[in-house]
C-alpha cells in the first residue's frame, strides 16, 4: 500500500528525474534544431531553440552538393562499425572459450597474460612507436581498425565468465561423447546459449568503433580520405576553433564566419554522427543494463 | 559440474598431464591464438619502446640507436611547471569526479527505485543517451552552448540577466566547473546502472518492517539503503581510486577545444602526451610523461586491487 509519504516522495522524485532527462536531452535538440536553422539565422542570432527562418539546406548539402566527402565519411564509419565489431566478437569468443576451460593447460598463464593488459599499459608513446615504426599503419585503413580496439581484456573476462557460469558443462560433455569436435562445440553449443553476452559485447564493440576519433586523429595524417564521420567532424571543429580565434582578434565576427557557410552544416553532421546510435537505442539500453549488471563492479 | 564431481575429476585430470592431454587442447589453443597474438602486438610489442623515455630522441638514429640520457628527461619534466600542473589536474578533476559522479549515481539510482510510472523507462533511457556519444560531438554541444559569439549562452542566457557574453574559451577559472558538469552530464546515467542493480537486489522486507515501525522515508534511505549500498560504493570508488593517474583523454581534449590558454585548467597528463608526441615533436618529454603515468598508475591500479581482494575476492580484477 502506498503510503502519503510514498506519494509526496514519487512527486518529487518524478521532478528531479524531469528535470535531469531535461538536461540531458536539451543539448541534442538545440543541436537538431541548430542543423535545421538557415545559416544566415545562426550567424546573426546565434544558435537558439526557437529560430527566426528554419531550412533543410544544411542536410540537401549534406547529402547532394558536396563532392560526397560527408558520405564517404559516413561511409567509412559504418564499414569500420561492421567490421571492426566482427572481428572483434570472433577473437574475444575464442580467447575468452578456452579461458574458460577449467582444466586448460596454462591456464593461470593466460589469465596473467590477459590481465597484466589492464593493469600496466605502455601509453601513447610507445604504442604510437610500434604501430607506425614496426606496422607501418599510419596512413592506412587499418589503423581505423587495429589500435586499441580490436579487443579488450574486459571484455574477454567478461565472456570467459559468462562461459563458465551460462554454458552447463553437462551439455557440453554430452557434445564430446557425441564426438563433436572443440570448434563444433563452441560454435554449435557454446556460443548460440551465450548470445545475450555476444551481443553485449557487440554493442560495446560496436559503440567504441563508431565513436572513435582517436586513431584516425592520430594514424591518418595524409590520408584524410580515410576520415570516419568522427574525425570529419572533429577537423570542422578545429577549424572552428581558428576562426573564432582570428575573429576575436579582428573584431568583426560576421565578416569571418560568413564566407563559411557551414555552422549549420556542422550541426547536421553531428547530428548524422548520432543518428545511428539513437535508431538502435532499444537495442543499447537493453544490452547495457545487462552488460553493466553482468560485469558486477568491473566496469 | 558440481562440487562433488569436480573433486573427483581434478586429481584424475592432473594425473594426466600428458602429451595426450595436451594434445586434445591443440584446437583450443587454435582458437584462443589470435586474440592473444593481437594483446601481444596491442600491449606487449610496445612496452620496449618505453626506453625512449631514457633516451636523447634522434629522428635519424630511431628509438634504439638514440643516444642514452638516464634521468635527463624526466629530471627536465620535473624542473619544469608543467609536471606539477598535469598531476594536480589529473587527480584534482578525478577526485571531484568520484565525489560528484558518485553521489549523482547513488540519488538517481534511489529515486528510480522508489518511484512508480511508465516514464521511469525514459527517464534512464534519456540520462544514459550522453553516455554513448562521441567525445567530439560532446564538444560540438558544449560549444553550441559556450561558443563566444554564436553560444546559446552568450546570446540568450547571459542578455537575459542583463549580463555581458564570456570569451569562455580564454577564461581558465571558469573551466573547472564546466569539466565537472559535463563529466557529470555524461556519465550519470551509466554509473547509476551498477546501483540501481544493486539497489533492485534488496530484500524489500526490510523496508516493509521499517514501515510497520514507522520510519519515514527519508530515514528508511539513511538507515538502510545507505548501508546496504556500502560495500558497493567502497568497491566502485577503490575501482576509480585505482584510475586516479589516468583521464578521460577525449572529455579534457575535446571539450576545452584545445586552446592553449585554457592549458592551465584543463591540461592532464593524457593531453600532455599527446600534444608532447604528436603537435610539439617532443618525444622524449611525452615518453617521460608517459612512463611516469605507466608506472604510478600501475602501482595504484594494483594497491586498490589488494584492497579490494580483501574485502570482497569476486570483485577483483584476478
Amino acid at each position: 500500500m502506498k503510503t502519503r509519504e510514498d506519494k509526496i516522495f514519487n512527486i518529487v522524485g518524478h521532478a528531479v528525474m524531469i528535470l535531469l532527462t531535461a538536461m540531458a536531452i536539451i543539448p541534442f535538440i538545440l543541436m537538431v534544431i541548430s542543423s535545421l536553422t538557415s545559416n544566415g539565422t545562426l550567424l546573426s542570432d546565434g544558435y537558439s531553440f526557437f529560430p527566426k527562418e528554419w531550412s533543410a539546406y544544411a542536410y540537401q548539402w549534406v547529402f547532394a552538393s558536396n563532392g560526397g566527402t560527408v558520405l564517404k565519411a559516413y561511409g567509412i564509419s559504418f564499414l569500420i562499425t561492421g567490421l571492426g565489431t566482427v572481428c572483434n566478437l570472433l577473437l574475444t569468443i575464442g580467447l575468452a572459450y578456452g579461458m574458460s576451460k577449467k582444466d586448460l593447460p596454462g591456464k593461470g598463464l593466460f589469465t596473467f597474460f590477459v590481465v597484466f593488459t589492464m593493469l600496466f599499459n605502455g601509453g601513447l608513446v610507445p604504442t604510437y612507436i610500434n604501430y607506425t615504426n614496426i606496422f607501418h599503419l599510419k596512413d592506412t585503413f587499418w589503423a581505423l581498425l587495429v589500435p586499441n580496439l580490436l579487443m579488450s581484456a574486459f571484455n574477454v573476462l567478461l565472456m570467459k565468465s559468462y562461459f563458465m557460469t551460462g554454458v552447463p558443462e553437462e551439455i557440453l560433455d554430452a557434445a564430446y561423447i557425441d564426438g563433436a569436435s572443440e570448434f563444433q562445440t563452441m560454435v554449435k553449443i557454446a556460443v548460440p546459449l551465450s548470445k545475450p553476452i555476444i551481443a553485449t559485447v557487440g554493442m560495446f564493440a560496436g559503440i567504441a568503433y563508431w565513436n572513435d576519433w582517436n586513431n584516425g586523429y592520430i594514424y591518418l595524417v595524409k590520408r584524410t580520405d580515410l576520415y570516419s564521420i568522427q574525425n570529419l567532424l572533429n577537423r570542422l571543429m578545429q577549424n572552428i576553433s581558428a576562426l573564432t580565434q582570428n575573429a576575436s582578434q579582428v573584431g568583426n565576427v560576421n565578416q569571418g564566419l560568413a564566407e563559411i557557410p557551414s555552422v549549420s552544416i556542422r550541426m547536421a553532421m553531428a547530428t548524422l554522427g548520432i543518428l545511428p546510435i539513437v535508431l538502435i537505442y532499444p537495442f543499447i539500453q537493453k544490452n547495457f543494463v545487462k552488460g553493466i549488471t553482468l560485469g558486477g563492479v568491473k566496469g | 559440474m558440481t562440487m562433488a564431481q569436480k573433486k573427483v575429476a581434478a586429481p584424475d585430470g592432473r594425473k594426466k598431464m600428458s602429451w595426450r592431454r595436451f594434445r586434445r587442447y591443440i584446437p583450443i589453443y587454435l582458437l584462443m591464438l589470435p586474440g592473444l597474438i593481437y594483446l601481444f602486438v596491442n600491449n606487449y610489442m610496445p612496452l620496449p619502446g618505453l626506453v625512449v623515455a631514457f633516451k636523447q630522441y634522434n629522428a635519424r638514429k630511431g628509438i634504439y640507436k638514440s643516444d642514452w640520457t638516464g634521468f635527463e628527461n624526466f629530471k627536465y619534466l620535473f624542473a619544469t611547471n608543467d609536471a606539477w600542473v598535469i598531476t594536480r589536474n589529473t587527480i584534482c578533476y578525478n577526485l571531484v569526479f568520484i565525489v560528484v559522479n558518485t553521489v549523482l549515481a547513488i540519488v538517481v539510482a534511489i529515486i528510480l527505485s522508489e518511484i512508480w510510472g511508465r516514464a521511469k523507462k525514459f527517464y534512464q533511457s534519456a540520462i544514459l543517451l550522453p553516455f554513448l556519444i562521441s567525445s567530439v560531438i560532446v564538444g560540438y554541444l558544449v560549444f553550441a552552448f559556450l561558443s563566444v559569439e554564436n553560444g546559446y549562452i552568450n546570446n540568450a542566457v547571459l542578455p537575459f540577466f542583463g549580463k555581458e557574453g564570456i570569451s569562455w574559451y580564454s577564461e581558465p577559472k571558469y573551466w573547472p566547473f564546466i569539466l565537472v558538469f559535463v563529466s557529470a552530464w555524461k556519465s550519470v546515467g551509466y554509473n547509476c546502472i551498477i546501483y540501481l542493480a544493486t539497489l533492485l537486489g534488496f530484500d524489500r522486507a526490510y523496508y516493509e518492517s521499517a514501515q510497520i515501525d514507522g520510519a519515514t522515508k527519508l530515514k528508511q534511505i539513511r538507515y538502510l539503503t545507505i548501508p546496504m549500498l556500502k560495500p558497493t560504493i567502497i568497491m566502485l570508488t577503490l575501482m576509480s581510486v585505482g584510475r586516479i593517474f589516468y583521464s578521460d583523454f577525449g572529455l579534457f581534449y575535446q571539450v576545452p577545444m584545445n586552446q592553449g590558454a585554457l592549458y592551465s585548467t584543463t591540461q592532464t597528463i593524457d593531453t600532455y602526451v599527446y600534444r608532447g608526441l604528436l603537435q610539439l615533436g617532443n618525444i622524449s618529454m611525452s615518453a617521460a610523461a608517459g612512463v611516469y603515468q605507466s608506472v604510478i598508475g600501475f602501482i595504484l591500479i594494483l594497491s586498490a586491487n589488494l584492497f579490494v581482494r580483501k574485502i570482497d575476492q569476486d570483485s577483483a580484477l584476478w
